[in-house]
This record gives C-alpha cells, structure tokens and sequence, in this order.
C-alpha cells in the first residue's frame, strides 16, 4: 500500500494567547511513500516528525493537505478505519492484560463481517507472536518482560489486524545500545517478511540509515531531504542535513573561494571550477581526509585515537567552527606523535561547499 | 542504619511522637482489650475500688441484647447498599468529569462541596428536605403539610408524598433516606480519588485503543476501570471501614433519637450502641462493642484485600 502525502501541513494554535504565535509542525510536506518500504522520518526534537506520524494514524489532524491509502484519500477517515498498526513510543501495553490478552485486543474489537471466531483469533495472535519470536512469552504480563521484549509485543499486536500501514514511533530510543542495534534488525526483518509498508521516527540517524530504504530529513516542520540513506549521506542538499547524518559528525569550517580555489586560511585545499567567489561554509566528513606530508590543508595535531580498524585522529584548525576535528584514516598509515602539525589532502566527493547565508550546498566540478 | 552512638538522638527526635502515640493510641487499645474482658466493668465502680473478674462476660451480654443485633443490621444495611452506590456513581462522575474540558474546574468544586461542610449541618439539611410537615419532630395529631422538598417534588409530578422521617415512618422509607444522605456525603472523597487516578492513566493507552478501534464502553471496562483498579480497591476498602463506623449521619437527620419519634433507637449502629453504653458507664459491655466493630471491619478489609489482589494485575 502506497502512502501519499500531499501538501501535509500542520499548525498547532499557541497555547497562551497572548503570545499569540501559533506552531508550525509540519509545513507543505509532500511525498509518496512507496508500497512495502521502510521510510524513516528523521530529524532533531521539534522537527515535525512525530507529528508526521501522527497524522498518518489519524490520531491528529492536518491542518491542510490530504494523505492518501493507496487512491483511498483517507485525510477525513477516523483512526480506527485506516486501517493501521502503530507502535507507540513507550509501546502503551496493557499492564492488567497477558502478552496474548494484549495482542488478542484489536482483533476483539472488530465488528461486524470482519469478526473472527475464536479459533481464528488465537490462530492471527500466534502466527503475530511467532514472526516476532515471542511465541514463548504469551501468558507473562507486560511487567515480566524485557524492553525488549515488550517492544516484540507492541509489533506482534500492530500487526495482528494485518494494517495496510505500520508506523513505529521512536522505536529504539526505550532499549539499551546492544538491544537496540538488535532490534533495528528484528524490525527491518519483519518489515521485510511482512511486506507491509512501514513508516517509523527517530532522532537517530545511525538508526534510520542502517534499516530505511529512504530517509526523510526533517527540521523545523520543513523537509530538507528524501532519499536513500547512503545518497542523502553522499549528497546532502544543505548543511543541516550535512551536519545531521554521520558518526562521527561532519567537520565544518570556514573558508572561501578565490579564483577557483577553495581556501582554509592560507590553504589553498582544492581547485574547483564553477563556482563564483565568495565566502562559504566548507564541511569535510572525516572519512574525507588523507594523510599526506606535502598535503596543503595544515592542522594542529591534538590527539590519536586508536580503535583497532582505522585510527581518529584529532587536529585543530582556527578555521575550524568546531573546536576540534576528526579525521578517521586506515589504521595502516602511521602517525607521527611527536609532531606539531598534521597534513592533509582532501577527497573531492567527502568534501561540500556550503553558501554562508542560505547554508544551501553549492555544487562545484573538481578541475 | 544509624550507628549506636547516633542512637539516642534518634530517639529523642522520635520521643514526641512517640509519647503521643503512646498516650492517645496505644494504651487507650491496650484498655480497651483490658476492659471488655472484665465482668461488668464500670468506671464509676472502678474509682470505687471495685475489683473485675476475668472473663468474656461482656460480649455474651452484648451479643444477647436484641438493640445490639438491630444496630448490626442497621450498619450491615447501610454498608452493603452505600458503598456499592456510592462507588459506582462517583466512577462515573469522575469518568464524566474527566472527559469534559468545560466547566470542569467549576464542577469539580460543586461536587467537592459536601466534603467541606459538616455532616450534621448536612443532615438538618436533608431533614428538612425529607420533611412532610413543617416541624421536624411530628406527633399523631399534627397537622399534615408538605414542606419538604422532596416530597413537594413529588407531588407536584402527581404522586403521593411519603412520610420518609416523621411520625410513623416505615423503616424501608427511613433507610432510604440514610442510603442517599450517606452516598451523597460519600461522593466527593471517592470522586475526588477516582479523578485524581483518571488523570494519572497515561493517554497512549486511550490512543491505543482508538488506534485498535475500540468501542467506547469497551474501553471503559477492559482499560479504564482495570487501570483505575487499584483506586476503586481504596476507595471500596475505605468506603466499608467508614461505613461501619456510620454514626453522625444518623444523628444528623434523627437526632439522637437515632430513630423516627415513634421508634428511637431504630436506626442505630454500632457506633451508637457504644455510645449508649458508656453513656450508662458500662465501660465493660463498650469496649466489647467495640473489639466486636473491630473485627468485623479486619474481617471485611481482608475479604476486600484479597478480592483485590484477584482483580488488580498489576
């Protein structure tokens, strides 16, 4: 089932109204969501991704816009005749009910030609606990569980109704680092097993990469970027989304173009063609940099991290917007501690221009 | 874990209120067990120099007098039909309460009213509404008017008014009056409680719910109330203990005539029959009464615990 969303915006009134300012959550996002992906919704607190989510669910209303089920438009359908599973936050399993009572629940409530006969329900509860591998846990009450496992509940009674939608609110952000990176999987698997079309929000990037088949960027209620993770991450529209995707994070310094050469301080670090002079915002991932002894960016050498596979190295520069940066190369190249300085060449394609006002990316040719 | 030479300053922190309690709580216990097992303790006879024998004397005298058994009932009645009531109602107020944004604050006041305003002011009150004439205490020969706005409500729909307190009240009519006063007076404590509970359930349940198409009242019964349950376990544990103790409320309709004028003494309790034992100085036969309310109300605390530890799973 395909997802669209046409012109989705959202504007909460203030609450004091004397301050009279109203909130704009979401602001004229459009997108389709294909059918059967796994789309995350990614961006800091405040940015308008949940509230994306929610409108999606029916449990908040968009202020303008429609959003489309396949060619149903089901902008004005209430919640529970979308037809949707959703995972909350804190999962809001019922702590009086069995794991089995709460994945029962939603198949109990349907009326009419959908009611199943009991034999049925039981049937849909277990193959829902069995693809989400809690088939053991079924008498135990929420309480008894592991976050982990309570997260595998909250899945196994959204998917039990068989949703034409899945949406996952912060699914990870509950679950320790180990489970997390576990469960990422265990969802990305589902998905793929279910083939339902999923939607899920997080604040992290690491997260949404590693599973999405596209990332929405968001930020202030604005998208900023769709695409597949890896593409967003090689070719960010702006700085924002520049700074926002990649452990660690993009190196951002100030420098400017001068006749067809990108400066850093006196260092002339690349020659470019197509961009005018000006004063930009340069931003180089740390994977973007290589040692080299005649290389013409001059940092101060701080500090080697060593972390087995590849070393960090740490280096100031006052161009630097950040007081430090970080650079990860090959374990193989050996750095010398005793120096002052460290020096660098750049790769062209880790290496982004940034206008200074707009923070919007200025693309450029390496001559 | 405080360390021994710490030790004293801790008690002497402790002593006032240790004092206190020792004073006010323990030894009044501790004599009251004493004196409902002596014979015929009096303690006009015990200042005489009177010696008591020990023995169970008392409860054998208080279980055989037939006020006794008439003030069981009374209470038992009283229980059993106003907790019930009174919970169910004020589940529901505060459901509805709780589901409105208008004229909540203001609501929420009116319904808090009762439990400000002294029960005995409360039952001259309900005296007077009950009334059928215009003086409280009637006699045979009294004219009859109807001044009471109960009974003006229902004449005014056609009825026939009912003679609920006065001079020749039936019983049945007596406690019915006491049942409302009583739940009425009930109300605002339970409500109180069962909101504050509302309002701690967290909402991503109810939106749960709603995601997984839940019909209203289904909501209400497999996820309000079982959420709620631990309050409603209160509110029906304290609901009975206070109903046991039920006393000023029958004062304040009846009088200390406890009964219509033609039958005092109808509708008293337990709390009552103490009373009018000490009044008559057998110390002995009150506290007997008393060890009797006690373990009745242990007895039906622990019946209502472990009714609730079946129903509250979590």
């Amino acid at each position: 089932m395909k997802v669209v969303l046409q012109n989705l915006t959202k504007i909460f009134p203030s609450r004091d109204k004397k301050a009279g300012k109203e909130v704009v959550a979401v602001n004229d996002f459009t997108f389709e969501i294909p059918d059967g992906k796994l789309i995350g919704l990614l961006g800091p607190s405040g940015c308008g991704k949940s509230t994306t989510l929610y409108m999606i669910s029916g449990l908040q209303k968009p202020t303008s816009g429609k959003i489309f089920f396949g060619d149903d438009d089901v902008t004005e359908l209430s919640t529970e005749n979308r037809g949707i599973g959703l995972v909350f936050q804190n999962y809001a399993l019922y702590p009086h009910m069995t794991v089995k009572q709460n994945i029962l629940f939603p198949l109990q409530n349907l009326k009419g030609k959908d009611k199943l006969s009991k034999e049925e329900m039981q049937k849909r509860a277990y193959e829902a606990a069995k693809l989400v591998q809690i088939d053991e846990l079924m008498e135990r009450k929420p309480s008894e569980l592991s976050g982990g496992q309570q997260q595998r509940v909250a899945i196994a009674r959204a998917l039990v109704k068989m949703p034409r939608v899945l949406l996952l609110d912060e699914p990870l952000s509950n679950l320790d680092a180990r489970l997390r990176l576990q469960t990422r999987e265990e969802i990305r698997r589902i998905q793929k097993e279910t083939g339902i079309t999923t939607v899920f929000v997080t604040h992290d990037q690491e997260e949404a990469m590693s599973i999405s088949d596209m990332i929405v960027v968001m930020k202030l209620g604005v998208v900023q970027q769709i695409g597949k993770p890896q593409e967003v991450y090689d070719d960010p529209t702006n700085l924002f989304v520049a700074k926002f995707l990649g452990t660690p994070p993009i190196n951002v310094l100030e420098g400017k173009v001068k006749g067809g050469k990108v400066y850093i301080g006196e260092d002339a670090v690349l020659e470019v063609s197509g961009v005018a002079d000006q004063d930009v915002v340069i931003g180089i991932r740390p994977e973007g940099f290589e040692l080299d002894e005649n290389g013409p960016l001059h940092c101060a050498l701080s500090n080697v991290e060593i972390m087995g596979r590849d070393v960090s190295i740490v280096s100031t520069n006052p161009a630097s917007v950040n007081p430090l940066i970080r650079s990860i190369i090959n374990a193989d190249n050996k750095v010398d501690l005793g120096s002052k300085t460290v020096r660098y060449s750049v790769k062209p394609h880790k290496f982004f221009l940034f206008n200074k006002e707009t923070e919007e990316r200025i693309r450029y040719e390496v001559k | 874990m405080v360390d021994n030479k710490q030790q004293w300053k801790a008690w002497l922190y402790l002593a006032p209120a240790i004092v206190l309690l020792l004073v006010f709580t323990v030894w009044p216990i501790f004599n009251t067990v004493r004196m409902a097992f002596l014979e015929n303790y009096s303690g006009l006879k015990a200042a005489a120099g009177m010696q008591f024998e020990f023995g169970i004397g008392n409860f054998l005298k208080v279980v055989e007098y037939k006020r006794f058994i008439q003030c069981l009932k009374n209470t038992c009645i009283l229980c059993v039909l106003t907790v019930p009531i009174s919970t169910i109602l004020a589940l529901l107020i505060a459901v509805a309460l709780n589901s409105i944004k208008f004229l909540q604050k203001g609501l929420q006041t009116i319904f808090f009213l009762p439990y400000v305003t002294n029960s005995i002011a409360i039952g001259m009150v309900f005296a007077a509404m009950f009334n059928i004439v215009g003086s409280f205490y009637g006699t045979e020969n009294e004219l009859i008017v109807t001044a009471g706005i109960i009974n003006n409500v229902i004449e005014f729909f056609g009825g026939q008014h009912v003679n609920w307190i006065n001079y020749g009240s039936t019983y049945e009519a007596n406690m019915f009056v006491m049942v409302v006063y009583i739940v009425w007076n009930a109300l605002p404590f339970k409500i109180l409680v069962l909101l504050g509970g509302l309002q701690g359930i967290n909402k991503q349940y109810y939106d749960a719910a709603k995601v997984d198409g839940t019909p209203r009242r289904r909501v209400f019964t497999h996820i309000t109330v079982p959420l709620l349950s631990p309050m409603l376990a209160y509110v029906v544990i304290t609901g009975f203990i206070s109903g046991f103790k039920e006393y000023t409320s029958i004062v304040g309709i009846f009088g200390e005539n406890m009964g219509p004028p033609d039958d005092a003494g109808r509708l008293n309790t337990m709390v009552g029959f103490i009373y009018d034992a000490l009044e008559t100085n057998s110390q002995g036969r009150a506290s007997a009464a008393a060890l009797i309310l006690f373990a009745i109300i242990l007895v039906v605390t622990l019946i209502n615990n472990q009714v609730s530890k079946k129903r509250i799973h979590y």
